[in-house]
Formats: structure tokens, sequence, C-alpha cells
């Protein structure tokens, strides 16, 4: 049952595991960050940026101009939760690192920021619905949580435009906060986002980026920390699906003293062209001693035609951590699984379906939000349920 | 009464080379209540007799019949072939990461009665049946097979045997890699199976050992890809005195 024209790819032939190594090329840290779209040329592919990413398709989001719609955004929250407008440059904790955050940021005109009080415990979800309505256009968020607060934001994005966005966050010292950016854009829509978090000083941010839907996904989370005793939580679910693009980009950059952080990306990927990209850069700078970091990245390939990229990347600065590691495996569905599961009697489509939740089960268990996962779930299944259509008629076709 | 039975089997694989056979014409009957031994050499065909059987991809069926009980079993999905009645205990069980033991059994049991056990029995016969096979009550919540040792593999297989109650179990070299406490822990659970009445049981091993713990009413040598001689369990303690030896040279011939 195996077959050529799957491409499995890890591109982590070549990875740094300290100083000495050849790569990467450029480090993480040099590479350039502005608010000035002109510092970005118009990319044509072989930056090391966007070497993966289909740029061709993206022309409407290079462009620097303002955009052709407003996307539509509501909210909601429980009492405590303070929304505002308020000036695009009023936090600058993120500072764009493409030329499509930089038109984004600017073109995005004011930001929201969403403001969890000092000491506030939300008994509820915020919720933040970003939809794009069909046209070009961006927007921008800024998720504030005082110190000493607890709260989780669930941003929504939905929709059938090309939208370029922004979002930054900042934990304050002692805080736990939770956000998780879902990203189910019809079928055509394009999205290009940018997220920044500063964790303070013993503060914990969970930060969950989940791509079910949308024909290009591009979704880069850099996070740095303001003090020590920061932990970083990040994760990330995707499932791509016939002519899909998913492509997640991390940069955790460890400068303060025993600060955590866990990486953990788990991705699907069923029929022609769909497609994932997933890459890990973590930076532990000279200071950062007692810096604790793992990160994972795991693809299940679900048919033929499909293909994954992962390249974890570690740049090590000082030997004094407690501990630093990273993990990347892209593998095919596993007809022995398949069979062993049917031998006891359980029909293929449900051993399928049981083999893909117990691939995704563990991190969707780290999720914490219940209506994110039950979410999550049915959406898995819809897909799967399609999945099984297609290796069925590719069955029927080839005469197996 | 249950019957498995095998007609002139011939099985083939895919290689490099093109189809190669590997069965070549097995005859065969198990009837409920009996208690077969296949016996023979690495490479003579054993396993791909007991994964044909239980339908696994990877073997072609080029000519011969299985039946149970009358119905033409090669006709049927793995998963069917298990409904209908049939268990294979595999050498190699296979890990399937998030899913947890007790889903697992939950999940088979249900697809082989067509309806959910009673939670409250179900979860006392789990626990006794782990319990019987010397495992302790958490494997159910551990992933089906992931960091088990392989006798841990191996009893898990037997716990699916008595939880599930087929009418023919095949066990293919489950007593390989197996220390002689847990060898003993796994005959017991077979042998409690075979007890129930009206089982068939096809025990495939390179060795004698198990046999001491489960006597068989028929042994099967088996060489190069057919049943080169059957006898009862005398047969089983001439190769255990004499080896392989006289068969193999008979095969070369």
């Amino acid at each position: 049952m195996s077959s050529s024209d799957t491409l499995v790819a890890t591109g982590n032939k070549a990875h740094s595991h300290g100083p000495g190594s050849p790569v990467p090329l450029q480090a993480r840290s040099e590479r350039p960050t502005s608010y000035d779209v002109a510092d970005f040329a118009v990319p044509n592919g072989r930056e090391e940026e966007w070497r993966f990413t289909p740029v061709k398709q993206l022309k409407a989001l290079f462009d620097d101009a303002a955009g052709s719609e407003t996307p539509k955004i509501d909210t909601s929250g429980p009492e405590g939760v303070v929304f505002e407008t308020v000036a695009a440059d009023s936090l600058k904790v993120g500072k764009p690192q493409d030329r499509s955050a930089a038109i984004a940021w600017n073109h995005a005109g004011e930001a929201l920021a969403v403001r969890i009080p000092v000491e506030a415990e939300l008994t509820e979800a915020v919720h933040v619905n970003v939809a794009s309505l069909g046209a070009r256009g961006f927007s921008h968020l800024i998720v504030d949580a005082g110190r000493h607060s607890k709260a989780i934001v669930i941003i929504d994005h939905t929709g059938a435009g090309e939208l370029g966005s922004n979002v930054e966050i900042v934990v304050g010292d002692g805080a736990e906060l939770r956000v998780v950016s879902i990203q189910q854009g019809d079928n055509e829509s394009i999205h290009l986002g940018q997220h920044d978090a500063l964790v303070g000083r013993d503060a914990k941010l969970h930060h969950v980026v989940v791509t079910l839907g949308g024909k290009i996904v591009r979704i880069a989370t850099n996070v740095r920390y303001a003090g020590p005793g920061g932990d970083a939580e990040l994760l990330g679910v995707y499932f791509a699906e016939s002519g899909q693009h998913h492509e997640n980009r991390l940069f955790v950059d460890h400068e303060a003293v025993q600060c955590k952080s866990n990486v953990i990306y788990k991705g699907a990927l069923a029929g022609d062209h769909a497609r994932s990209v997933w890459i890990g850069d973590v930076l532990i700078r000279a200071a950062a001693e007692g810096t604790s970091t793992f990160e994972l990245n795991r693809n299940l390939v679900l048919t033929d035609g499909a293909r994954a990229d992962s390249v974890p990347n570690l740049e090590i600065e000082t030997g004094e951590i407690e501990g630093a590691g990273h993990a990347s495996a892209t593998g095919r569905f596993d007809d022995e699984q398949l069979f062993y599961l049917q031998a006891r009697g359980i029909p293929e489509d449900a051993a399928r379906r049981l083999v893909v939740s117990g691939f995704f089960n563990d991190i969707i268990g780290k999720i914490g939000v219940p209506e994110v996962t039950e979410h999550l779930h049915e959406v898995i299944e819809e897909k799967l349920a399609r999945t099984a259509e297609l290796s069925a008629s590719a069955k029927a076709v080839t005469g197996q | 009464m249950a019957t498995l039975e095998i007609r002139d089997l011939h099985v083939s694989v895919d290689t490099e080379n093109g189809p190669k056979e590997i069965l070549r014409g097995v005859d065969l009957t198990i009837a409920g209540g009996q208690t077969h031994a296949i016996m023979g050499p690495n490479g003579s065909g054993k396993s791909t007799l007991a994964y044909s059987i239980a339908g696994h991809p990877k073997y072609n069926v080029t000519s011969g019949t299985v039946t149970l009980d009358g119905e033409d079993v090669l006709d049927m999905k793995v998963d069917e072939r298990a409904r209908a009645g049939l268990f294979l205990a595999m050498q190699y069980p296979v890990e399937v990461p998030g899913v947890t033991v007790s889903n697992f059994l939950r999940t088979a049991k249900t697809a082989i009665d067509g309806e959910a056990p009673k939670l409250r029995t179900w979860v006392k016969d789990v626990n006794k049946a782990l319990a019987d096979l010397d495992m302790d009550p958490d494997f159910g919540q551990r992933n089906v097979n992931e960091g088990f040792s392989g006798g841990e593999k191996k009893r898990h297989e037997i716990v699916q045997l008595e939880l599930l109650d087929p009418k023919i179990a095949i066990l293919d070299e489950t007593d390989s890699g197996l220390d002689i406490d847990a060898l003993k822990i796994v005959s017991t659970g077979v042998n409690r199976f075979a007890e129930k009445g009206d089982k068939g049981v096809l025990l495939i091993t390179h060795y004698t050992r198990i046999l001491r713990y489960i006597t068989p009413d028929f042994v099967h040598v088996f060489v190069d890809g057919r049943v080169a001689e059957e006898g009862g369990p005398e047969l089983a303690e001439e190769l255990e005195a004499n080896g392989y030896e006289r068969f193999l040279k008979a095969g070369a011939k």
C-alpha cells in the first residue's frame, strides 16, 4: 500500500545542536523586524522564511495598500474584561518580522485591546470573532492580562477573504493566560498572521493555534520573557486537506533566567496536495541560565499525495541550562495498526478514527478549554469521514 | 459445533522479484473442543497461515478455501472475520498510541457483540481478565501495547482472547520471548478458554516447551508451506528429542 508519490519530508537533516554546528546560515536573532513595509521586499519564495510557502498566491497580502474591507469583529466575555480601541503602536510588544505582517500592522488602523484587569480571575472565556467578509482586510488585536490575573481568550477566525493579522499578547507578572487562536476560514480563504507574546515574571502562557480550514494559513508565533520564572506552553493542532497549506512558525527567545518553554504541535494531512509546514526555532541566549525547553512536532500523513515539512532548530549560547531538546517525526498512517484493530472486530472506518483520535489525544487533552476540545473532536470526525470517502473512491479507481 | 476448514490453501506474497508462493496446499480442520499444534522450522510458513486466515492484506490467497461453519472466510474483511468468531493472537502485537487499553477493549467487545457491554459487569470482567493474566488494573489506562514489555504484550493478547471469546483462536508464537512464569500464566489462560467447550485452538509454535502446559489433541509438522506429517502429542515428543532435521531433509529432496 506504499506509494511513491507521497513525499514525507523532514527538513531537519542538518540542524543545530549548539555552538559549532554548521547551520543555521543566519542566526534566528539576526532576522530583521520592522514596522516599515519598505524594509521587506516582496518575497519571491527563495527567502529562508518563505521557501516553504506558496508566495505566488499571496500577492494581495504583499501589496502595500489599504484593505478593501474591514473584517467584522465581535466580542463577548464575562464581567471584568475590558474591550477598547487603541492606537496600533500603543503597546509594541510585537514587531513585524515579514512583509505581510508589516502591511497588516500599517493598514489595520487601530487595534482592539482585550484587557484583563489586575488580579481579575475570569470565570468564563473571552471570545473575539474575526470574520473576513470575502475581500482583503487586516486586523490587530492586543490581549493584555494584568498582573496575577487569570483568563481564557479565544480568537476565532472565520470567513472567506484574505486576512493579514497581528496579535500582541502580554502576560503580566504572576498571571496565567490561555490564548486559543482558531483558524477555520472557508476553503478559498487566506490568512497570514503573527502573534507576539511577552511572558512576565513567574507568569504562565498557554498559547494554542488550531488550524482547521483555509486554503493558505500561516501563523508565526514569537515568545519572549520579561523576567525570570516565566513559562510558555505552545500547542498547535492542524489538519490539512486537499489543496490546503497549513504553516506554523515558532520562535521562542530565551533571554531571562529560569524560564520554561514547551512546544507541541501535531498535525494530520489527507488528500492531494495537502501540505503542512512546521518551523520551530528556539534560542537560548547566553544570559538565559536555568532554561528548560522542549519542542515536538508530529505529523500523520493519512493518504497519498500529502506532504509535511518539519524543521526544528535549537540555538544554545549557554551550557548552564536545565534541559533542551526537540523531536520531530512524520509518519504515514500505519496499516498494521489498522489491521490489529480490525482483527479485533472493529470496522475499518472506526479503526481509522480510533488511530487518528489516539494521535491527537494527548495534545487535545492539554488544551484545557472544553468548548475548543469538543469542537476539535467534531471537526476531526468530519474530516475523517471525508478522508474515508476519498480512500474508498481511490480504491474503486485502482481496483484494489 | 464450530469448525474451521482449510482446504488446499495456496498463498503468495509480493516480492521485488514477483510473487513468491509461501503456502503450497494446506489442508487442516479444526473443530470446537480440539487443540491443534502447528510446529515447524523458521520460514516454513506457519505465521503466513495465521495471518492469511485473519486476512492480512500482505498475503494473497491464490487458490483454496477457508470456511468457518460453512461460511466463506476468504470473502470477509478482516473485521468481519473477527466478528464471525476468529481470533488471532499476534506474535508482534501492534502499539496504538493515544488509545487506552480500556477504550480499545470496550470498542472491540462492542463491535464483536453488536452492542455495548453492560458497564457494571464489563468493568468486573476486564479487571478479572487482567488479574488472571497477572496484569495490574492500571493497564486499562495505558495506551495499547505502548511501552509494554514483550511478556506484557503477549499476556494482553490472552486478556483479549478471554474477553472477546471467539469460536476459534489462532495463537501465533504466543510462547516466544516468554520466561517460564509468563509462559505458565499465558498457558493457563489459553486452557481456561479451551475448557469453555466448543472452542477450537490452533497453536503455532517453534518450540515444544509450551506443549508441556497446553496439551494438543493433534500435532501437525509444517514444512515448506504444507503439512508434512500429522499425529498426536507423541509427535511433539519426537520433535523435542530429534528436532526438525528429518523433515528438512525430506523437504529438500
